[in-house]
């Protein structure tokens, strides 16, 4: 069998292309990005053979997922953990109607907040939606567990959840491939009447799924995904999942001298848990993300309870990411003492590419509203232009999460502050601020929405915008004034020019938009570029 | 035999293309392989690092373990300061002495040398101006691949032919400038680390 070096992200999208893929939907968000990025280059995707898609946001895409799955075929849609927040209410309901052809959702995590506004754990969503999930801790786990939770999906008709973390998201291993599988026919669900979720087939309907919830711990006890390896040494037991496992097997270098439990699938596995339970009197739970597990297992009701320790008790930090030296420490190994950190390095911080379209856009924004009262608020979102929030611009009062610039604005405006802008990414617009403006539009609020346009999702790496070439068209469509839809060229020699507009559109009393376009360097770079960097 | 390798730089530098060198080797030479990248708001100009881990025996943590690295690899000179916690005690610093300034408050260059120079086991090169040497500005990054090669234990000629592979579809002009720039860095590594 041939092996391939892979990032995790990677070996997900490998594992499902080889499994039987025949649609991938995803909205971009690190560190998920590289999932949806590897299906689109695949030569499946480019022969048409694999559909690639990016959705105008993570809920738009669990569904068109979900339709693929309605139509028999095998789906999956891929996501940042805050983009299941977004797609929660189609995930949690998917669970009701059940699948038909295997449906995943990738979800990854980033503890300790690389690149996200929280460090939410994807997994408590399961527990809500009441599905299986699945949880590598290495490159090959995450390419055998997507065929393995096609399978599961299609067996038990339920959505199955896929959960990564950053490091494992972005770290690269070789990977073993395997025989590629079919992808299914189109075909209609035999009993298409649950898929109507009207309360009398929803009520069944969830009767049936909390019925399964007994078969979904059997299979987590017979997975090949979850180990229980007896140890001499029973003063401890160790429980780890995904890459906690790894730290476990790097502090013992491969060889765990206690009982160890292995966990890679949820709902927990019952039967081996209490085997551990009756082994040992004390047990750490290593874990990244929250302390999901080992709230659990404090929670059990045994007849012979051993001491719990993890991230609740204290030998692991409650927030933040874990590292093999951590982990090393909290099972009592010595970590290793390197050289004494140097006080030299002073924080790099990201920042705009110089050039950016964004900062000249930020240039006049601040320049128009110098005028204005020093109660003038700018509502952002997020993106590039985030970077908005450090000098030498400092130009930017919120930024929460996607959407909310355009909503947030239009409640402060309610509240009588003023004058009140939003900034707004084309992408993000897309994803979650055409709502908003709806809303605004409708109750004629007094803000001005500055929409970024540098037609492309910067900053996960210049994917394709759903709003390119279609702005004018959504704000106008919406109900604004076609008057009051601007659009400026954020270029130096265009300043004065811009700071007239912004300030003209900020003194009227309704709602207007303010489109400043022109593209992103790094996109507008590699367009340039050969094609060679796209094989 | 196991490596482990930090590599520090900043975004553009071409960091990841040299992490991608060095797996290659390790893998075609049959070593058990993880490397992760953190490449973050790179394309902004933030810093980027990857921990690259290659040994006989299985690999199980992706991030190298504090005070565990053999090396840290840095592009840039205040990068590869950051990250010499890593570094084991008997583990080396090999860094290029270009300073990337795009932020306020960068230190000086003397007291930022003064600090390599405390780091027991340090190789300073000046990547930039062999690189020029070697006929290609953008190869620093393959002129720190060769002062740092002795480090891998891995056979010279399995990182030439990673290069090769790497550079192979590209102008034979652009593969002459950095098998010079690799020379040149392998020489200069050389002297750096005798005099250190
Ligand atoms: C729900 C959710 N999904 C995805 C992300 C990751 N993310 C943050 S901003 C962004 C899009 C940025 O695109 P755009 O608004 O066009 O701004 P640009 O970066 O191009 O300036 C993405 C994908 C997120 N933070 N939250
Ligand atoms: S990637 Fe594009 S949008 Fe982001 S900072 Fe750079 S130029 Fe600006």
């Amino acid at each position: 069998m041939p092996t391939k070096l892979l990032l995790g992200d990677e070996a997900v999208a490998q594992g499902a292309i080889d499994a039987g893929l025949s649609g991938a939907y995803a909205y971009p968000g690190t560190p998920s990005t590289e999932i949806t990025e590897y299906v689109e280059k695949s030569p499946q995707a480019r022969e048409g053979l694999i559909r690639s898609f990016w959705s105008a946001n993570e809920k738009t895409a669990v569904e068109a997922a979900l339709g693929m799955s309605y139509a028999g075929k095998r789906a999956m849609a891929s996501m940042k953990h805050v983009g299941l927040n977004v797609a929660a209410d189609p995930f949690i309901n998917a669970a009701i109607t059940g699948t038909s052809g295997g449906l995943i959702v990738n979800a990854a995590d980033d503890p300790s907040m690389h690149s996200s506004q929280n460090e939410q754990d994807s997994r408590l969503y399961t527990e809500i939606a009441l599905v299986p999930c699945l949880e590598p801790s290495n490159q090959q786990e995450a390419y055998d567990m997507v065929s393995y939770a096609f399978d599961l999906s299609e067996r038990f008709r339920v959505p199955v959840l896929l959960r990564l973390v950053t490091r494992l998201a972005h770290s690269r291993a070789p990977v073993t491939l395997r025989t590629r599988r079919e992808q299914n026919r189109a075909r209609l669900p035999d009993d298409p009447e649950r898929f109507i979720i009207l309360p009398p087939t929803a009520r069944r309907q969830y009767a049936a799924l909390v019925a399964r919830q007994e078969d979904f711990v059997r299979e987590s006890e017979r997975s090949p995904f979850n180990h229980l390896a007896d140890g001499p040494d029973a003063s401890l037991g160790i429980v780890a999942s995904g890459i906690g496992a790894n730290y476990v097997l790097e502090a013992f270098a491969g060889e765990v001298p206690h009982p160890f439990l292995k966990i890679g699938q949820y709902p927990l596995p019952a039967l081996l848990v209490d085997r551990l339970f009756h082994r040992c009197e004390r047990i750490l739970v290593v874990e990244e993300g929250y302390p999901y597990i080992e709230a659990k297992l404090r929670g059990l009701p045994e007849r012979r309870s051993p001491q719990i320790l993890g991230r609740m008790s204290g030998e692991l930090p409650r927030t933040g990411e874990l590292t093999p030296a951590l982990v090393a420490r909290a099972l009592g190994r010595r970590a290793g003492a390197g050289i004494p950190p140097s006080s030299v390095p002073v924080p790099r911080p990201p920042s705009l590419c110089p050039g950016c379209p964004h900062a000249d856009t930020f240039r006049a924004l601040t320049e128009a509203l110098g005028t204005f009262p020093e109660t003038a608020r700018v509502f952002s979102d997020i993106g590039c232009y985030t970077l908005g929030a450090y000098p030498p611009f400092s130009a930017i009062h919120t930024c929460v999460e996607m959407g909310a610039s355009i909503t947030m604005a239009k409640g402060a405006a309610d509240a009588g502050i003023g004058p009140v802008v939003s900034v707004i990414g084309d992408s993000t617009f897309a994803h979650s601020g055409m709502t908003g403006l709806l809303d605004a539009v409708l109750d004629r609020s007094p803000i001005t929405v500055v929409i970024l346009d540098n037609l492309a999702v910067a900053m996960t790496g210049g994917q394709r915008s759903c709003a390119t070439g279609r702005l004018e068209a959504i704000c106008t469509g919406l109900g604004v004034e076609p008057a009051h839809v601007r659009e400026i060229v954020p270029v130096p020699k265009e300043h004065e020019k811009n700071v007239a507009v912004l300030r003209e559109e900020i003194r009227y009393a309704g709602p207007s938009v303010v489109i400043a376009r022109r593209e992103c360097l790094q996109t507008a770079r590699r367009a340039k570029r050969p094609a060679r960097e796209g094989a | 035999m196991k490596r482990d390798v930090i590599l520090a730089g900043v975004g553009g530098q071409g960091l990841l293309s040299v992490a991608a060198v060095i797996g290659e080797a390790a893998i075609a030479r049959g070593f058990f392989l993880k490397q992760v990248e953190v490449h973050g708001m790179a394309q902004r100009g933030g810093s980027v690092t990857s921990h690259l881990r290659f040994s006989d025996r299985p690999v199980y943590s992706d991030l190298v373990p504090d005070g565990e690295a053999d090396l840290v690899l840095a592009l840039e000179i205040l990068e590869g300061l950051r990250y010499v916690h890593l570094l084991s005690p008997t583990g080396t610093l090999v860094t290029s002495t270009a300073a990337v300034k795009n932020m306020p408050g960068y230190p000086p260059e003397e007291t930022i040398r003064a600090a390599v120079c405390a780091v027991p086991r340090h190789v300073l090169v000046d990547a930039p101006r062999l690189a020029e040497k070697a006929g290609s500005a953008q190869s620093a990054n393959v002129v720190l691949l060769g002062a740092a090669a002795p480090f891998f234990g891995l056979p010279q000629d399995s990182l030439v032919g990673a290069i090769k592979r790497a550079f192979a579809g590209r102008a034979p002009a652009v593969l002459e400038a950095n098998l010079a720039a690799f020379r040149l860095g392998l020489e200069a590594g050389e002297d750096g680390a005798t005099k250190t």
